[in-house]
């Protein structure tokens, strides 16, 4: 019962062309600001980055944020940011950093910018967090996926191995 | 000339450690005061103070609270030094001395200049699991690695020297231990790739004494390749070197920011070491010896007397860093040393702590399934090894392979937060997780001073019990069984306390300070403290009257895990959300709370 009232304030908490699909290539889905966004299908079936985006969050983001983007004492709640910032700031947060130290914070955010096993997978995270902002994909493992696409493959090797 | 001369200034300068040594002893034996973390050097956290019993503990009232003024996990405890109590915080690792005799009023407060960036490098929290004395000095040991020597008198800096490099990983969680001359200390970053090793260095000016790697050259870990032995045998060359495949071993892991413990009569310092770096199996082949280690050595010159590897080739996160608990017990009709450690992969080992003898290795708790039982027959081949079973190896079943249904889960049956040992019913009191997962391990790049970490976990309560996360157990270390058992709602993450008085107190991360029967477990005391407990409870006494006190103050990696609930992917659609979140139940905030009974 809560968690439906919880739900229904989300749905109408967020602009749903931040989300929705607007054309897709090679297994990956983008708004029409040509912005990544995830694609869950009528059988729940996930496009294959936001899976790849539940695995890398759980890897490199997990330790601090908390499972699903859920936030923890420790640091927020990203689910939530993924859908409040805007894609480029989001970008920007990951691969710079960002500070908040002062009398009642002192939350750090540290500077990705180098770290392949985050930055080859940025879009699938971002999407991957969108989608449980909006409550598309629920909690724990997404079940059905699409399969990897030669192209994310071949991308995905080139990104790892330079 | 210039030889005498040094050779006086040396003799000079030993009689001056063997006097603060012997002092040092004399006040961890003094049930008054509470000088180290560990309460004593054989991390019993046993009290012999009995004001506080079992009959009276129901009447127990707050006597007095002090806010630290720190959101974070607080670790750790308060230490008391004669009429000052000494309080931590996390980062910015302030420290506190507050006036016993003026209503704690603040004596002085040291607040050290870290640079911001070491807190996200800090895997799970900024916890300081709290300072340590020795030679009227407080030992702080901050996040930056950088260990401090304060007067405990005035709180001014007397030394300081930098253990390790936080733009590489290198962070520092752990209290310190104070031997004899020197102080002995740890260091954390398993999960950037960092190579772990124990440093001890010189109490009178901070200068390095030795260091002993986990893995690597046999120069670097510090050990005889004739005389180290592992499970009775000698270790022979190069087993940090060859357990690896090529140069992995010097981003290997094996952190030790666990406790340490000494044995004064064989002048070894005891710890373990934690996993090896990456979480993925597949991509560092081998035991990765020494990760997963209990390790032995001697407190002067850092050598390895023995070595006792828990779990070789790691692929479940299994940290063998908790503590190692020091008795002198009966076993099988003879009065052994034993050494009792609670590891996080579930198995509660007994071993002989002169020679490494491995007496005792059964799980505490039922629901361990990622093996059957450690083989204990000296002849077997697979002598000290736990038996996996395939269904739950990460490794066997692959790279991209979601292992499901393993128990413990990553955070170990149980982690840091230390066990007590009370000497007058010979039982341990251990507080446990119960909590299982599962593991998908995948391929990741080496990048310095990034996460390194190559693995997707979920936990959740384990399966057919009774729906929580925690137990709190009385264990029987000789026999290898639980005595009692208590359910907890979450994972029980604060350090215990026995004393003489027959009662046990622990804290939940709901934020009760709970006290129990040490026989029978049945709970006679409860008090909801204002944030969760993560920190170790202590005793102490003032003009006479016995305190308890307690750090709350919600955190570590419980707050990260645990704050927004766990779910079970397995359990199907509909149950996603339906365990406790932490978030319902308390917020941040660091405070003392310390317990008394009425006048």
């Amino acid at each position: 019962m809560v968690s439906s009232g919880l739900q229904a304030g989300a749905e109408e908490a967020y602009d749903k062309a931040l989300v929705a699909v607007a054309y897709s290539e090679d297994g990956r889905y983008f708004t029409e600001d040509d912005v990544p966004t995830y694609n869950v299908q009528e059988d729940g079936t996930i496009d294959w980055p936001t899976y790849s985006g539940f695995r890398r969050y759980h890897s490199e983001c997990h330790v601090c944020h908390g499972p699903e983007g859920e936030g923890s004492t420790y640091a927020p709640a990203l689910k939530k940011s993924a859908l409040d910032m805007d894609y480029y700031d989001f970008l920007d947060v990951v691969t710079n950093g960002r500070k908040k130290v002062n009398a009642s914070e002192n939350s750090v955010m540290p500077a990705f910018g180098t770290n392949p096993n985050v930055m080859c997978y940025i879009n699938d995270i971002y999407v991957y967090l969108k989608a449980r902002g909006t409550d598309a994909v629920a909690r724990g493992r997404p079940r059905k996926k699409e399969g990897k696409s030669d192209v994310i493959r071949e991308e995905e090797n080139a990104c790892l191995g330079g | 000339m210039g030889r005498l001369l040094i050779s006086a200034a040396m003799l000079l300068l030993g009689a001056g450690t063997a006097v603060a040594d012997a002092n040092l002893q004399k006040l961890i034996e003094d049930p008054n005061q509470w000088v180290i973390q560990t309460g004593d050097y054989k991390n019993q956290r046993f009290s012999k103070l009995d004001q506080i019993n079992k009959d009276n503990v129901k009447d127990l009232q707050v006597a007095w609270t002090f806010s630290t003024g720190v959101l974070r996990g607080h670790e750790g405890s308060p230490l008391v030094i004669g009429d000052i109590m000494y309080v931590h915080t996390p980062f910015p690792n302030t420290v506190y001395a507050l006036d016993l005799n003026n209503e704690a009023r603040i004596i002085w407060k040291y607040e050290p200049k870290q640079n911001a960036d070491v807190i996200p490098v800090m895997c799970c929290d900024t916890v300081n699991r709290g300072v340590a004395y020795a030679d009227n000095k407080i030992f702080l040991h901050q996040a930056d690695t950088k260990l401090v020597a304060l007067d405990a008198k005035t709180g001014e800096e007397i030394w300081s020297v930098v253990n390790g490099d936080p733009t590489k990983g290198e962070t520092n969680t752990a209290t310190v231990l104070p031997v004899k001359d020197k102080v002995i200390v740890g260091i954390s970053g398993g999960e950037f790739g960092v190579r772990g090793s124990l440093t001890a260095y010189n109490i009178a000016d901070g200068s390095l004494a030795w260091r002993a790697y986990s893995m690597g050259p046999d120069s670097d870990i510090l050990i005889d390749p004739e005389k180290t032995t592992h499970l009775g045998k000698p270790i022979g060359k190069d087993s940090g070197l060859n357990t690896w495949e090529g140069d992995q071993w010097k981003i290997g892991g094996g952190t030790t920011w666990g406790w340490y413990s000494y044995d004064p009569e064989e002048n070894l310092v005891y710890y373990g070491t934690g996993n090896p770096s990456t979480w993925n199996p597949a991509q560092r082949p081998g035991d990765n010896r020494w990760s997963m280690t209990v390790m032995a050595r001697d407190a002067d010159t850092g050598v390895a007397r023995w070595f006792y590897q828990m779990t070789p080739h790691d692929e479940w996160d299994y940290d063998g860093i908790n503590e190692m608990i020091l008795t002198e017990q009966d076993f099988n009709g003879e009065t052994r040393k034993l050494l009792t450690h609670f590891d996080r992969n579930g198995f509660g080992y007994t071993l002989d702590r002169v020679t490494g003898e491995l007496l005792v290795a059964e799980k505490y708790d039922p629901k361990v399934n990622w093996a059957t039982e450690v083989v204990m027959d000296p002849n077997s081949d697979q002598y000290g090894r736990p038996q996996v079973v395939a269904e739950y190896s990460t490794e066997q079943n692959g790279e991209d392979v979601n292992s499901t249904g393993i128990c413990p889960a990553a955070l170990g049956s149980k982690d840091q937060q230390p066990a007590s040992y009370s000497p007058e019913t010979g039982l341990f009191y251990v507080p446990t997780n119960h909590v299982c997962m599962d593991y998908e391990p995948f391929r990741v790049s080496y990048t310095a001073g990034q996460p390194y970490v190559g693995a997707t976990l979920a936990m959740y309560p384990a399966g057919d019990s009774h729906g929580g996360m925690g137990n709190f157990i009385a264990w029987d270390n000789v026999k290898g069984e639980i005595v009692w058992s208590i359910p907890e709602q979450f994972s029980v993450w604060s350090g215990a306390l026995a004393t003489s008085g027959d009662i046990v107190f622990y804290g939940t991360l709901e934020g009760y300070l709970k006290a129990v029967d040490a026989k029978t477990g049945e709970e006679l005391y409860s008090f909801k403290t204002p944030s969760g407990i993560i920190g170790n409870v202590m005793s102490y006494t003032h003009n006479g009257k016995q305190y308890i006190a307690i750090l709350s103050g919600v955190g570590g990696w419980a707050g990260i895990g645990l704050a927004a609930g766990l779910t079970n992917p397995n359990d199907g659609l509909g149950a996603v959300g339906g365990y406790a979140a932490l978030s319902d139940y308390t917020a941040l905030g660091g405070q003392l709370t310390v317990f008394a009974l009425p006048n």
